[in-house]
């Protein structure tokens, strides 16, 4: 159950686009909307990774 | 338009770059053993070796081989284009290539291990097992062909891009871009694109992090790029970055991007290729990593913009982006990494197709190597069809148009691994109504991959392969709930048949 909510959270957090169709807040002069969706790339990583742990206790 | 010519230095490095990397890898039979004698025991039969590279590739091999074949003409022309004509509609590649990874490590493992316990090479293998159904297997096997031509067709355009930008005109850019993969495919086999995707991938890197370190030198550094390339492109209102009518298509394209993308036949023989179950669980951890280049590979769109480039032809960003702000003999370079970068792919889809053709289409002939290598020749000139007579707007469309067509072998080979009864009479309705649906709205649209809806007071464009996904899993839902309130009524009349079949 739990390494399903870790799999599926990647899915809420980049296919609701109004979320993050916004210009500002801009980081190292990338407008927010390239931003949060590279940034989902390193968190997706360590949630997959998390799975796979959560996979191999049990 | 302004278009910057290349010079000598330019040619002389890309045919340096490029033909080094077809003879170092359609040469890997003969330098291969020199490397590796212990592997000298395990035989496998010639046809398993030349498209399975025989189920024994690491965690190194499948996280370039895998990760490769998202570093295709599609990344580096494709993508760019879309972006440097829709601004940040065409980053949706982006969501696409993170999503996809959970769904790896949740469904491709499982594949795996049914593969492996069943000898399956391909996905109509699995599903004719699992359904025994060879009319099922004949519907997933013509699918994956079918869909695989317009994504090699797009690894075509990306290569007669480059050679086009070196400035050459006519067939001949075409015609280079068929016989090289012809070439490398037909003396390679599976072993050359695994070991020259990492030369590929090596080439990409040093390409892709000179554009994202020099380009915004040149322009001022990313702000001012951003800033320049909104100037360029039609304004948005309400500090959005893509308007609020394009959000459904950008989510809509990024899920049936996703879902499609390993069901394809050469995406699953990079899947079934791997070692064991857990090397798959491993790369979904670092196959993201690919990910961030394709993020940064896509801006290039937006600096085409702010570097002044001005074209009509949107697969040419990339390369009049790179000759613009490269020294000639790197854009050399650069338009090298790129034509492998299409090659190398376009390779694993043929050999990825003749496989299916061999083993599921023409089951009798499965171990001829001459075979399969006539087969992945016919796949490639069925591509070469797809160049000269689909007339996309954009060349990322012809992706689109064979995610429309794979995704609908979605219900039988990833739904029919969870627990649900399906039957293959309702599977095969199921793909053949989504199938029809789904080419029917491409045709009419004009090849393009989104259709609108409107439905009660909604209204949006939604990705043309969701569509047809959402028609073939109703039509399979429905026949199958039909057929087992058919064969409730009278359970004995299907029951002598499966026994019959198994004696």
């Amino acid at each position: 159950m739990k390494k399903t909510i870790l799999l599926l959270l990647p899915f809420a957090g980049l296919l609701w686009v109004p979320l993050y169709n916004r210009h500002d807040p801009v980081l190292l002069g990338f407008p927010f909307f390239y931003w949060y969706q590279l940034a989902w790339v390193p968190v997706t990583s360590v949630l997959i990774w998390m799975a796979w742990k959560a996979d191999k206790q049990s | 338009m302004s278009i910057s010519l290349p010079d000598n230095a330019a040619i002389g490095v890309f045919i340096l770059f490029f033909v080094a990397t077809i003879v170092l890898g359609s040469t890997v039979r003969f330098w291969r053993p020199l490397l590796n004698r212990r592997k000298a025991a395990t035989h496998h039969s010639q046809g398993e070796e030349w498209g399975l590279g025989g189920r024994e590739f690491g965690a190194w091999v499948t996280w370039f081989l895998v990760g490769g074949d998202f570093y295709t003409a599609y990344t580096v022309i494709a993508v760019p284009a879309l972006v440097y004509s829709t601004g940040g509609f065409g980053f949706f590649a982006l969501p696409y290539t993170i999503i996809v990874y959970p769904f790896i490590f949740a469904v491709m493992p499982k594949l795996w291990t049914i593969a492996r316990d069943g000898g399956h090479a391909t996905a109509a293998d699995i599903v004719r097992a699992r359904f025994d159904s060879r009319t099922l297997e004949l519907a997933v096997a013509i699918s994956g062909l079918v869909a695989v031509l317009p994504y090699i067709a797009l690894q075509l355009i990306g290569i007669r891009t480059v050679v086009e930008a070196l400035g050459y005109t006519g067939m001949l850019p075409l015609l280079f871009a068929f016989v090289s993969l012809a070439a490398y495919t037909w003396l390679g086999g599976l072993h050359a694109p695994a070991l020259t995707a990492f030369i590929k991938d090596v080439m990409i890197y040093i390409a892709v992090l000179a554009a994202v370190i020099i380009v915004p030198i040149h322009l001022g550094g990313y702000g001012a790029m951003f800033h320049a390339a909104t100037e360029h492109l039609p304004a948005i209102p309400g500090g959005r970055v893509v308007s609020q009518d394009q959000t459904v298509p950008y989510a809509t394209l990024a899920l049936s991007s996703a879902f499609a993308a390993f069901l394809y036949p050469h995406t699953l023989t990079g899947i079934l290729a791997a070692k064991s179950a857990d090397t798959i669980r491993q790369n979904a951890v670092f196959l993201p990593i690919y990910t961030i280049v394709l993020g940064l590979i896509a801006l290039l769109g937006l600096m085409a913009h702010a570097a002044g480039i001005v074209t009509t032809s949107s697969s040419q960003v990339v390369p009049q982006l790179f000759l613009a702000i490269f020294p000639s003999w790197f854009a050399g370079f650069c338009f090298a990494a790129i034509a492998v970068g299409a090659l190398v792919p376009a390779s694993v889809m043929a050999i990825g197709a003749a496989n299916l053709i061999m083993h599921n289409i023409l089951p009798r002939h499965s171990e001829s190597v001459t075979g399969s290598r006539l087969a992945g020749l016919g796949v490639k000139v069925g591509a070469l069809g797809c160049v000269v007579f689909l007339n996309a707007k954009f060349a990322i469309d012809l992706q689109l148009l064979g995610g429309v067509i794979i995704l609908q072998t979605f219900p039988a080979l990833i739904m029919g691994l969870l627990p649900l009864r399906l039957s293959a009479p309702a599977l095969i309705g199921g793909w053949a109504s989504g199938s029809l649906f789904g080419l029917g709205l491409c045709w009419l649209d004009g090849l393009k991959p989104v259709h609108p809806i409107a439905f009660g007071g909604f209204s949006a464009s939604v990705s043309t392969g969701l569509l047809a996904l959402g028609v073939n899993i109703v039509v399979t839902m429905v026949l199958g709930s039909v057929i087992r309130l058919a064969l409730g009524a009278s359970p004995s009349t299907l029951q002598p048949r499966s026994v019959r079949r198994q004696g």
